[in-house]
C-alpha cells in the first residue's frame, strides 16, 4: 500500500508540479499578509508593516526549496539519476536491450498501424464539420444504403429530422480538356450536397439547389483539390473554364477544400457534378425512375436536439407512406441510421468486424511481447540479485530499487514505442498512397496517423513498460540481502510452476494461435485461387471502357460494340472475343429482381429471386471459358427484333424451375413485365466474392439489353504486353475519343479482402513466431545458464548427453508443447470467423494442423539450439574451478 | 520580553502537532499558537515553519485544505489526522521521558553519586 501511495503521490506531484508550486507561493504570500495585518494593527503603516513581515519571514526562496525537499520533490533529479543509471545498465547488455527494443517496436508498431486504420475507418471516418451529427440512411432488412431519385426527393422534403438531406452516386466519365481524353471518377450529387455537409469552397463557388431547373439544367462541375492539383497544376484560372465530360460541356465553377475527399472512404472522387445532369454523363434518366432503387446514398446532419431514434421514426413514417403510394416500386422502406463513409453496414459491417478482429490480434501480440519481456526481466532480476542485495545492504530503499527497475523498463518501452511508431508512420504513408485495385481508379485507403494514434502508441508503450517491469517486483521485494551475499546467487531449482513458466506458456499459446490463424488463411487463399469460378481468368485480356463517356447513346452504342468485337477478333492470336457489362468478381455488378411467369402483381415482395444480371455478346461464354450445361448460347440474331431470351445459371434454374432440364424453353418475368425465355443453362460461378454461396445469375444478349459499360474479354495465348499494344491501336483506330484501359483479366477486386486478411494474418503469424522464438530462447538460455554448475556436476558424475539435455531443456520444451496445443485449439475455434472472409478457410485440414505442429517444433528447435549447444559444451573442470 | 530559547532539532514538528491538536489552523495561526502556548519563549524564524508543515503532510500526520480565515482571506488550514494524533501522543510521552531523564541527570549533585 505504502508503495502504491507513494507512487501515486509522486506521479501526482510530477503532473501537478506547477500547480503545487503556485499553491506554495500563495501560502507563503498569505502568511506575510497576515503578519503585516497584525503589524499594521500595532500602529505601523502598511508599507512598513509588509516590509517588516517579509524580513521576519526569512529567506523565501530558501524555504520554498526546503518545502520542495520536504515533499520529496527532487523528482526530476532522481529521475535523471535513474535514467543515467538505467542507460549504463542497458548499455552493458546490448543484446538484451536490442532484443527488447525490437520486440516492443514490432508489437507497438503493429498496434499503431491497426489502431490508425481503426481510427481512420471507424472512429473518425470523415473530415466533415460536426461529423458526430452526420448520418447516412440505410434500408432496414437488406441493409442497402441506396435509394431511387424520386424516393430521395420525398425523403428530403418530407422529413423533419435532418437539417438537410443530401444524396450522391459514384460515377465515371470521359474528361476532355482539349488534350488526351481520360476516364475520371466522381460523384453525381444533389444540389444541396455541399450546403448540407457544411463545406466551403477552396476556390470559386459550389453549385447549389438554385442552379437546378430540371433535367440537364446545371452543367457545372466542382473539382476536388487533389485532382485540381494533379490534373490542372493548381491553375487558379481554371474556374469558369468549360471542359467536356462524356462529350457534354460542363463549366468548372469551383474547387473543394484540400481535406474534403468526398463522403465515401475508399473512393475519393476527382470531381462533383449535379445529379440532375446524370443523363448527360451516362445516358441514364433517373429523375423520374422510382423503381431504380439501387442508386443514391443519402446522408445529412441531424437537426440539433433530434435523436437518431426520432429520426428513424420520422423516416419510417415517410417510408410507410411511400410503400402505400407506390406499391409497385417501393417495398421494405424501414430505415436505420449509419455512420456514412463505408456505404453503411454493407461495407462497414465486414470492415468493422475485420479491423476489430485485427486490433484484438495486435493486442495479443503486444501481450505476448510483454509476457516475453517480463520473463526476460525476471531472469535479469534474478541474475542481478547480488547487485540488488548489495544496494539494499548499503542502505538503498526497496522503493528506490524498484523505481530504477521501472525506469529501465519504461525507458525500453518508450524507445521501442518510438521506433515502432516511426515504422508504422512510414508504413501508413505507403498504405495511403497505395492503389490496391488498378482496375478501379481513385480507390484509396486514406489512413493518416493523427494525434490519437500517437497518444495510443505512447500509452501502450508506457502501459507495457509498467506491465513487464512489474513482473520482477515481488522477486526484488523479497530479496534478503544477507542470505544472498553470504551464499551467492543460487537460484531455487524448484519444481514449482513459477510466474515465468506461466508467462512463457501463455505467450507460446498466443503465438501458436497466431500461427494457426495465418496458416489457415494462407491455405484458404491458395485453395480459393485454384477453385472453379465459373470462368477462366488466365490467358485473357480485358478492355475496360464505358461508351457513354464518349457520348454513345442508343443504337450507336450497339453498333460501336459490334465494331469493337469484330476489330479485336481480327487481331492475330485472338482465339475468341466476348463482351460483358460487368465481369464476375470484378468489383462491380448489377442485380435484378425476377418473377415467375405466373406472377401478375410485380411488386417487389413477390419477387422469386434477386439475380445477378450480365449483358453479354454471343461469344462471351467461349471467351470467358464458362461451360454450357444445356440448351444453346446466343446468336447475333437474338437482337431487338427477336423474342427476348436469356441464359441462366444452374442455381437460377433450380430456384425458379426446379431443375436444369426443366428450365429450357420456360419463361420468367423481369420487373418491367417483359417475358424472357430461357434458351440455355450454364454452370454456376462466383459473382461477387469467393466466399459466397451459389447465387442465381442470368445472362442477357447485349443487343436486347444494352449496356454502355463495356468489358471486352480477349482470349489468347499471345504475350500479354504485345497483345495489349495491338489491342490499343486497334481500338484507337475505331474512335480516338474513347477512353479505355487494357489489362490482364484479374480478380483483384474479389481477392482484395482475402488478400488483405491473409497478408495481415501472415504478418501477425510471423510476428507471433518471432516472439515465440525469442521467448523460448530466453527461457532456455536462462535455465541453462542458471544450472551450468549442476549440469557440470552431472557430467562429471557420468551423465549422458541425453540426460544433460533433458535436465536443461525439458521444461521449456514441455511448456512449448502445452502452449502449442492450447494455441492450436484456440486457433481452430477462432477460424470459424475467418471463413467469412477467406474462401474455404478451415482448420480441419491435415496440412494446416501438420503445418502448425511442424512450425512450432521448428521454432522450438531453433530457439533451444544455442542453449542446448551451451549445455553440452559445459566443461565441468573449468566450471567447478571458477565458481 | 522574555529571553528566547533556540529550538532543539526535531522539536518543531512536535510543537506543530501540539499546536494543531487544539483545532485547525493556518500557518501563521500555528506560529501564534506556538508563541501563545510556549509563552513566547521559543525563537522560530517564521519561514522555517513551512518545510516542517509540508513534511508532516507528506508523512500523513497532517492534512491540509483551503478555506477562508476569520478576516475573510483565503488560507490553507492544517489539522491532525488520526496518525497525527497517535504520533503526538507517542512523541509527547517519549519527550517527557527524555526530559525527565535529562532533567534528573542535570539536577543530580555530584556528591550524591
Amino acid at each position: 500500500m505504502r508503495l502504491l501511495d507513494s507512487l501515486r503521490f509522486r506521479i501526482a506531484t510530477l503532473f501537478r508540479g506547477s500547480e503545487i508550486d503556485a499553491e506554495m507561493e500563495e501560502e507563503l504570500r498569505l502568511h506575510i499578509q497576515y503578519r503585516a495585518d497584525d503589524l499594521e494593527r500595532s500602529g505601523l503603516d502598511r508599507a512598513e508593516a509588509e516590509r517588516r513581515a517579509r524580513i521576519e519571514f526569512g529567506g523565501q526562496v530558501k524555504y520554498k526549496e526546503e518545502c520542495h525537499d520536504a515533499l520529496g520533490n527532487n523528482f526530476i533529479e532522481t529521475l535523471a539519476q535513474d535514467v543515467r543509471f538505467s542507460l549504463r545498465v542497458l548499455r552493458k547488455s546490448p543484446g538484451f536491450t536490442f532484443a527488447a527494443i525490437v520486440t516492443l517496436a514490432l508489437a507497438i508498431g503493429a498496434n499503431a498501424v491497426v489502431f490508425a486504420i481503426l481510427n481512420a475507418l471507424i472512429l473518425h471516418p470523415r473530415n466533415v464539420p460536426q461529423a458526430q451529427s452526420l448520418y447516412g440512411i440505410e434500408h432496414g432488412s437488406d441493409k442497402s444504403p441506396l435509394e431511387s431519385y424520386p424516393d430521395y426527393l420525398d425523403l428530403r422534403d418530407r422529413n423533419q429530422s435532418f437539417a438537410g438531406l443530401a444524396a450522391y452516386n459514384v460515377c465515371w466519365a470521359g474528361l476532355d480538356t482539349g488534350k488526351d481524353p481520360t476516364e475520371v471518377g466522381g460523384y453525381e450529387v444533389s444540389g444541396n450536397y455541399f450546403e448540407a455537409l457544411g463545406i466551403q469552397p477552396y476556390l470559386g463557388r459550389f453549385f447549389n439547389t438554385t442552379d437546378e431547373h430540371g433535367p440537364n439544367s446545371a452543367p457545372y462541375m466542382v473539382l476536388t483539390y487533389s485532382f485540381w492539383h494533379g490534373h490542372f497544376q493548381d491553375d487558379r484560372s481554371v474556374v469558369g473554364r468549360v471542359v467536356r465530360l462524356s462529350k457534354h460541356p460542363f463549366t468548372i465553377v469551383g474547387v473543394a477544400p484540400p481535406d474534403f475527399q468526398g463522403t465515401l472512404l475508399f473512393i475519393s472522387p476527382d470531381f462533383f457534378v449535379p445529379l440532375v445532369n446524370k443523363e448527360q454523363l451516362d445516358g441514364e434518366d433517373i429523375l423520374n425512375a422510382r423503381g431504380n432503387r439501387k442508386l443514391l446514398m443519402a446522408l445529412g446532419h441531424l437537426r440539433a436536439g433530434v435523436t437518431p431514434a426520432q429520426a428513424i421514426a420520422d423516416l419510417n413514417s415517410i417510408g410507410a407512406y411511400l410503400e402505400k403510394s407506390y406499391p409497385k416500386d417501393d417495398a421494405d422502406m424501414k430505415f436505420t441510421l449509419v455512420r456514412p463513409g463505408l456505404a453503411g453496414d454493407f461495407l462497414g459491417g465486414p470492415v468493422k468486424a475485420f479491423v476489430t478482429a485485427l486490433m484484438l490480434l495486435a493486442g495479443l501480440i503486444l501481450l505476448a511481447a510483454c509476457a516475453n519481456l517480463g520473463s526476460l526481466f525476471a531472469a535479469r532480476a534474478a541474475d542481478r540479485s547480488r547487485e540488488v542485495a548489495l544496494r539494499l545492504a548499503l542502505g538503498s530503499s526497496r522503493n528506490r530499487i524498484l523505481r530504477q527497475v521501472f525506469t529501465e523498463s519504461v525507458l525500453i518501452s518508450l524507445v521501442g514505442g518510438t521506433v515502432g511508431l516511426l515504422g508504422s508512420i512510414a508504413l501508413l504513408r505507403v498504405l495511403s498512397t497505395w492503389e490496391p485495385l488498378p482496375g478501379i481508379r481513385s480507390l484509396h485507403i486514406p489512413v493518416h496517423p493523427d494525434a490519437n494514434v500517437y497518444w495510443v502508441a505512447l500509452l501502450l508503450a508506457l502501459a507495457s513498460g509498467f506491465l513487464f517491469g512489474a513482473v520482477p517486483v515481488r522477486q526484488i521485494l523479497s530479496t534478503n540481502p544477507y542470505e544472498i551475499i553470504k551464499t551467492g546467487s543460487i537460484g531455487k531449482v524448484g519444481r514449482r510452476i513459477t510466474l515465468r513458466d506461466l508467462l512463457l506458456g501463455v505467450q507460446i499459446a498466443i503465438c501458436a494461435f497466431l500461427v494457426t490463424s495465418s496458416l489457415v488463411a494462407v491455405r484458404g487463399l491458395l485453395r480459393s485461387l485454384h477453385s472453379n469460378f465459373g470462368f477462366e481468368p488466365r490467358n485473357a485480356m480485358l478492355v475496360h471502357t464505358d461508351l457513354s463517356t464518349a457520348g454513345y447513346r442508343g443504337d450507336s452504342m450497339a453498333t460501336m460494340q459490334k465494331r469493337m468485337i469484330a476489330a479485336l477478333e481480327k487481331i492475330p492470336g485472338a482465339k475468341s472475343v466476348g463482351l460483358v457489362s460487368w465481369p464476375p468478381l470484378g468489383g462491380g455488378w448489377i442485380k435484378s429482381d425476377v418473377f415467375t411467369e405466373q406472377t401478375t402483381d410485380l411488386s417487389l415482395s413477390n419477387a422469386a429471386a434477386n439475380a445477378f444480371l450480365y449483358n453479354i455478346s454471343p461469344d462471351y461464354f467461349q471467351a470467358a471459358g464458362t461451360v454450357l450445361l444445356a440448351g444453346r448460347i446466343f446468336s447475333w440474331h437474338d437482337d431487338k427484333n427477336a423474342p427476348r431470351v436469356a441464359v441462366i445459371n444452374q442455381e437460377f434454374a433450380h430456384k425458379i424451375f426446379g431443375s436444369v432440364t426443366n428450365a429450357i424453353g420456360r419463361q420468367y418475368k423481369m420487373p418491367d413485365g417483359t417475358r424472357v425465355q430461357v434458351v440455355g443453362v450454364v454452370e454456376d460461378g462466383k459473382y461477387l466474392s469467393l466466399a459466397e454461396e451459389p447465387q442465381p445469375a442470368m445472362f442477357l444478349p447485349f443487343l436486347q439489353a444494352p449496356s454502355s459499360v463495356t468489358r471486352l474479354v480477349v482470349r489468347s495465348s499471345r504475350d500479354p504486353q504485345q497483345l495489349a499494344a495491338v489491342m490499343k491501336t486497334t481500338l484507337q483506330d475505331l474512335d480516338a475519343g474513347l477512353p479505355f484501359t487494357i489489362g490482364p483479366w484479374t480478380m483483384d477486386a474479389a481477392l482484395f479482402a482475402p488478400h488483405v486478411a491473409t497478408a495481415s494474418l501472415g504478418v501477425m503469424g510471423v510476428m507471433g513466431a518471432m516472439l515465440a522464438v525469442t521467448g523460448i530462447f530466453g527461457m532456455a538460455a536462462y535455465s541453462v545458464s542458471k544450472r551450468l554448475r549442476e549440469l557440470g556436476i552431472r557430467i562429471v558424475l557420468g551423465a549422458q548427453r541425453r540426460g544433460v539435455l533433458e535436465a536443461a531443456l525439458a521444461r521449456p520444451l514441455k511448456l512449448l508443447a502445452l502452449g502449442s496445443v492450447a494455441g492450436l485449439l484456440l486457433g481452430i475455434l477462432a477460424t470459424r470467423v475467418l471463413a467469412f472472409i477467406v474462401y474455404q478457410a478451415t482448420p480441419r485440414d491435415p496440412l494446416v494442423l501438420g503445418g502448425v505442429v511442424l512450425a512450432m517444433v521448428l521454432l522450438g528447435l531453433l530457439a533451444t539450439w544455442i542453449p542446448a549447444r551451451r549445455a553440452l559444451s559445459v566443461d565441468p573442470a573449468m566450471l567447478l574451478r571458477e565458481e | 520580553m522574555t529571553p528566547q530559547a533556540q529550538l532543539l532539532p526535531g522539536t518543531l514538528d512536535l510543537l506543530i502537532l501540539r499546536a494543531v491538536s487544539l483545532g485547525p489552523l493556518h500557518g501563521y495561526g500555528i506560529l501564534l499558537r506556538i508563541g501563545q502556548i510556549s509563552g513566547n519563549a521559543l525563537l522560530i524564524e517564521q519561514g522555517a515553519l513551512y518545510p516542517g508543515l509540508f513534511r508532516l503532510v507528506r508523512q500523513g500526520l497532517l492534512k491540509a485544505s483551503w478555506g477562508t480565515s476569520e478576516n475573510n482571506r483565503r488560507a490553507k488550514f492544517y489539522e491532525l489526522t488520526a496518525a497525527g494524533h497517535k504520533r503526538l501522543r507517542e512523541e509527547t510521552e517519549s519527550w517527557n521521558r527524555l526530559a525527565t531523564a535529562i532533567g534528573a541527570a542535570l539536577a543530580d549533585q555530584p556528591e550524591e553519586l
